[in-house]
């Protein structure tokens, strides 16, 4: 709570985390900025794959992140949230209030 | 017994004009990897000794192996050091660290360390994963990007192809510069495949140095489009053990037209330096 009001301060910036890969057939990232993200947990109850999770990061800091076994297979674990065609919102950013998640498909 | 051409020298090292005893603080950092292990002691906030060896099948083994290489010239005892953090794959798996900090972090407060304040963008290329880090001028993360799928473009990578060739790995980086004209690179997206092309291209009768070439050149095209997803700003540097590889790292500096700052004394402890130099900030908070 206290570093969060620091962080309004601008004392203590977040960082952006891009967690996923790239492979032969695209970019596959979930896209966290933890400026915004004040580890509530509204979107890992949003998730319906279960892959998301609050810790508290290097700095002290309550984050989302990815669960480190699914940052390797974001491609097959977010395929039922994947759009077909155009840009759709993915449930967890529907789910967060400070918009702090976005993704790169 | 036959040539292991991918196997580098461990090697330690130790600081001749610093006293430990007189020392306010002795930590140290350990940086358990995919590869390779380091340690590093720092006595107050300078470096005192560190190690560089390889990482074995279990990594409480690998720390105190690494740990155990740094302080073996030394007549510091473990119990000596006040706070150890360990990072790295096996962070969580250190028996005599005090707690467990990523390696992005570290990486950046290591390259902070001994590149100074001015760096802005770190590229971290590691045994088996690629990262790219950007932080502020106290070497706090502002964005990182890992690669963590695949060992293309990796220090593994490298070891598979110097085996391959029959090159010590220590030569890779100079001997793919010795060629008349850059050949166009091999596949970048897997270490299989790309193994497989240079043996096609070596049955075609490409010398071992365009193969070489060939292999650095896809590497480095790999690195700079990784890069490319969080930009660059300056300063640039690079990190980890291809950090050494000359054949990579010019080219990724030509693809990505900026310079490099040189890190001293050596570019592969960033990590365990960083998890230090977080120790002795610890160990000082713990006092007041």
């Amino acid at each position: 709570m206290f570093n969060r009001l620091l962080r309004r301060l601008v004392i203590l910036p977040g960082y952006i985390a891009n967690y996923g890969y790239t492979d032969g057939s695209g970019d596959y990232y979930i896209i966290v900025d933890t400026d915004k993200c004040d580890g509530c947990g509204k979107c890992v109850e949003a998730c319906p794959q279960d892959i998301l999770e609050i810790i508290t990061d290097d700095y002290d800091d309550l984050v989302v992140t990815v669960k480190e076994e699914h940052s390797k297979n974001l491609k097959y674990v977010c395929a039922p949230c994947k759009p077909v065609s155009g840009p759709v919102e993915l449930k967890c950013q529907i789910a967060c209030p400070s918009g702090a998640i976005t993704h790169s498909w | 017994m036959t040539t292991e051409y991918f196997r580098w020298t461990e090697y330690a090292w130790k600081n001749p004009d610093k006293d430990w005893q007189k020392a306010d603080t002795l930590v140290a950092g350990i940086d358990v990897g995919s590869v390779s292990s380091q340690a590093v002691v720092l006595a107050d906030d300078e470096i005192y000794c560190y190690s560089n060896a390889r990482t074995g099948s279990n990594s409480p083994d690998s720390a105190k192996n690494a740990l155990g290489m740094a302080l073996k010239d030394t007549d510091i005892k473990q119990e000596n050091l006040q706070f150890v953090v360990g990072t790295g794959y096996g962070r969580v798996n250190i028996p005599m660290s005090n707690k467990a900090i990523t390696e992005i972090a570290c990486h950046a407060r290591g390259a902070n360390y001994m590149g100074g304040p001015t760096i802005r963008t770190i590229l971290d290329m590691g045994g088996q994963d690629l990262k790219g880090i950007h932080c502020d001028e106290r070497g706090k993360v502002t964005q990182f990007l890992m690669n963590d799928k695949c060992a293309a473009g990796t220090g593994r990578g490298m070891e598979v192809m110097a085996e391959l060739l029959q090159v010590p790995i220590v030569d890779v980086g100079q001997m793919s510069l010795d060629v008349e004209e850059e050949p166009p690179p091999v596949s970048s997206t897997c270490v299989i495949f790309a193994k497989s092309e240079a043996i096609g291209l070596l049955r075609k009768g490409w010398t071992k140095n365009m193969v070489l070439a060939a292999y650095c050149s896809a590497m480095a095209h790999r690195v700079v489009g990784l890069l490319e997803r969080i930009g660059i700003e300056k300063d640039f540097t690079i990190t980890g053990g291809i950090s050494k590889n000359i054949g990579v790292t010019s080219r990724i500096l030509k693809e990505l037209k900026v310079d490099s700052v040189p890190l001293k004394p050596d570019p592969q402890i960033a990590g365990a330096l960083g998890a230090s130099v977080f120790a002795r900030d610890l160990l000082l908070k713990s006092r007041k």
